[in-house]
């Protein structure tokens, strides 16, 4: 799937990505053989179940998945052709930042407490290979400051002496210092109120867009996704499910699982009605057979126990793992 | 019948050390705080606000897990800090917590079956080995989970939205009166979301429990409660029903906050609308936060006034609710700032 979406080229294509944890009782298939292609520019929200291994693939991509953890498989290469997966430390080390960058859930902790942003962020750039005087540094750490709506008087201040949107702020200014291709971020605003948010999603765009970087959104907050990500990916059980752009994934979604998982979001038109998933959530160390979501699908046959579904194209654009639509897919072809 | 659980004029104020760079600081986490939970008739309260708001220095005093820095929290008509033996051992039985990520409290060589069977042996709830079996398989059915493929699976075998349910039904097994939740199901899908909050309402609904549930997200808070007290800053901006408050919000804080919410329906303004930014000077806000004496919403509020330079009580702002906000003060304020009798008057 890499011809291009909205005109777009692609900037980092993702496949067979694979991640295993080795437990006591076998091994556990986190991320199962998942192929997405990220394009340039783009906003993609990657959402799905508690546990379907979502921040792992983020781990995975920056190389930071660690044991009983590793990376049993697949590429992800850059549109330059560096195999992001294949890299040595020094080679990751050099990526990082400069072309793939984090912005982590938890502003609050991974800001060192006890030295001022502005430090910090010399800091930063120092150890990822930025030379140059003190003065001279600082100065784009103020300019990047300004970027995500800090004054300059913020490089002088602790980490506890900013607001929690404040320190998500300095967060992001940190993982665009060296102007990344790719920004990933793990539900970077749920501990914020919904203002709060807000501006900090909006900032977050208009830098993207600026830089022309491709943001890889994670979370669980269907509305933040609906509102901010272009195209939408679905996880279930480590496996892609489903990917479609925002409008098709929330209007017109073709997996029953992302059926399902939209229609249990709460609004303010009902109190009281609660629609979840009925059934258990799989456990991916004794995976069922088939079809991972067939045990829970209201749409199941008995096909869906014994075979595999694998993406394909369901319309122009939108990708479904789903064997119902491979045999539509089988009866035109024939 | 005093009430179930009381908390009057609860404050709580931390004094933190600067470290090596900065003074020694005091945050008021809880301003004041007022709520009365009924003892025989069942509410499901939410307590909502932003990070830091002081939603879970609320719950960890209401649990007597700390002790106000003034007011008191009563029990059955007892301050909770002078509870004897036996009081305390019904508190314990009568008021339970549920907590954002129950993996984090469980010892993970411990199968699911301890944490089920401790408080039956610890409350001396059964009378045999089998009638504690019976009463986890009815707790563990109520929450929606299948006793035999739970009981015998270590909490990591289980995904986190089952975790979350042994919890309750953990809790459920001391045939509690109230349960205060804190953000228990922030961290999972939507899915997920939605098959936890309806057990909790089945609880409320069928057993007769009341709710204090702590949240930041607004829309769960309307899809499961009754009544919303919106803090800010830790003091209470708005308090009311659930349906007037969310549908007709009066705070200018409140009404900020549901305009705010992203909507899962693609294609709205919400992320390319220039929202205004109040410059806001935040160290003056955080200086505020130390011995205020104005609204604390004042530095960002579109409505500010010369009259917004002291507190505001809460004012009767409608039937059965209340702002903390100038805008209302032709109004009553409420007395004593007692939330739960505002909601009885609805
Ligand atoms: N150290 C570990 N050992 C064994 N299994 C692990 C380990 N870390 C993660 N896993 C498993 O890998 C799977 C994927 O986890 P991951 O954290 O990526 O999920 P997620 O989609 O980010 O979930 P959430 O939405 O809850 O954050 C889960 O089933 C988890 O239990
Ligand atoms: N033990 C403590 N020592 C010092 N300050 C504390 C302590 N506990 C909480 N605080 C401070 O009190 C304020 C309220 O914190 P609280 O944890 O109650 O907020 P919250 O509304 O539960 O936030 P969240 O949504 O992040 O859980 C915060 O400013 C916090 O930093
Ligand atoms: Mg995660
Ligand atoms: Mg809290």
């Amino acid at each position: 799937m890499s011809e291009s979406v909205n005109n777009r080229e692609p900037l980092l294509d993702i496949s067979g990505l694979e991640v295993h944890f080795e437990t006591r009782r076998g091994i556990a298939r986190a991320v199962n053989e998942v192929d997405l292609t990220l394009y340039k520019g783009e906003r993609f929200g990657l959402v799905g179940e508690s546990g379907s291994g979502k921040t792992t693939m983020i781990l995975a991509l920056l190389r930071m998945i660690k044991t009983p953890g590793f990376i049993a498989g697949g590429k992800a290469v850059f549109d330059d052709g560096t195999d992001l997966l294949a890299l040595n430390a020094e080679q990751v080390r050099q990526t990082r930042l400069k072309r793939v960058a984090m912005v982590p859930q938890g502003a609050m902790n991974s800001l060192n407490p006890v030295i001022r942003i502005g430090e910090q962020m010399m800091l930063t750039m120092r150890e990822h290979g930025e030379e140059g005087e003190r003065d001279e540094l600082m100065a784009r750490v103020v300019g990047l400051l300004e970027k995500v709506g800090l004054k300059p008087e913020a490089a002088s201040l602790y980490p506890h002496e900013l607001s929690g949107g404040m320190k998500q702020r300095a967060c992001i200014a940190q993982a665009i210092c060296l102007n990344p291709q790719l920004i990933l971020a793990d539900e970077p605003t749920s501990a914020l109120d919904v203002v709060v948010q807000r501006q900090i999603m909006q900032t977050l765009r208009q830098l993207q867009i600026g830089l022309d970087a491709t943001v890889l959104l994670v979370g669980h907050d269907m509305g933040l996704m609906a509102q901010f990500a272009e195209r939408v990916g679905i996880m279930y059980g480590g496996k892609l499910v489903e990917v479609g752009t925002v409008s098709d994934i929330f209007r017109n979604p073709q997996h029953p699982y992302t059926q399902l998982l939209i229609s249990s979001i709460p609004s303010f038109e009902t109190r009281g009605d609660f629609k979840g998933i009925p059934g258990v959530a799989l456990s991916l160390l004794d995976p069922p057979s088939g079809c991972l979501f067939h045990p829970r699908c209201p749409k199941a046959t008995d096909a869906c126990a014994q075979r595999e579904p694998t993406l394909k194209e369901v319309s122009p654009g939108q990708w479904a793992s789903c064997l119902l639509h491979e045999e539509e897919h089988d009866a035109t072809a024939s | 019948m005093p009430p179930l659980l009381e908390a009057r004029h609860i404050r709580k104020v931390f004094s933190s050390s600067g470290g090596l760079f900065a003074e020694d600081k005091e945050t008021v986490a809880v301003e004041d705080f007022t709520l009365t939970i009924d003892a025989d008739k069942p509410s499901f309260t939410t307590i909502a606000g932003e990070s830091g708001s002081g939603k879970t220095t609320i719950a960890r005093m209401l649990l007597g897990v700390i002790p106000p820095s003034e007011g008191e929290v009563l029990y059955a008509g007892r301050s909770i800090g002078q509870l004897e033996k036996d009081e305390m051992r019904s508190f314990r039985q009568d008021v339970q917590a549920i907590f954002q990520d129950p993996f984090e409290v469980y010892n993970p060589f411990y199968k699911v079956d301890h944490i089920l069977t401790t408080p039956i042996e610890k409350f001396g709830l059964a009378s045999s080995k089998s009638d504690a079996r019976e009463q986890i398989d009815v707790a563990l059915r109520t929450v929606g989970l299948r006793p035999e493929e739970t009981l015998g699976r270590y909490p990591h075998q289980l995904s986190g939205g089952q975790r979350q349910r042994i919890t309750i039904a953990r809790a459920l097994l001391l045939k509690p009166k109230l349960i205060i939740a804190d953000e228990p199901v922030s961290m999972v899908d939507a899915s997920l979301r939605a098959t936890i909050l309806a057990s909790l309402h089945k609880l409320y609904r069928e057993f007769d429990i009341s709710f204090v549930y702590i949240t930041h997200d607004l829309t769960t808070a309307y899809q499961v409660s009754e009544n919303i007290v919106v803090l800010y800053h830790g003091t209470v901006a708005e308090a009311g029903g659930v349906e007037q408050v969310i549908k007709d919000p009066h705070h200018p804080y409140t009404r900020e906050l549901i305009q705010s919410i992203p909507v899962p329906d693609p294609g709205s303004a919400w992320i390319e609308e220039e929202i205004e930014e109040k410059e806001v000077d935040e160290s003056s806000a955080a200086a505020s936060m130390q011995g205020w004496s104005m609204c604390r919403y004042a530095p960002r509020c579109p409505h500010a006034m010369d009259k917004c330079s002291t507190r505001p009580p809460l004012f009767r702002s409608g039937a059965g609710r209340a702002a903390a906000c100038f805008l209302y003060d032709e109004q009553e304020p409420v007395e004593e700032g007692n939330l739960t009798q505002l909601f009885s008057e609805k």
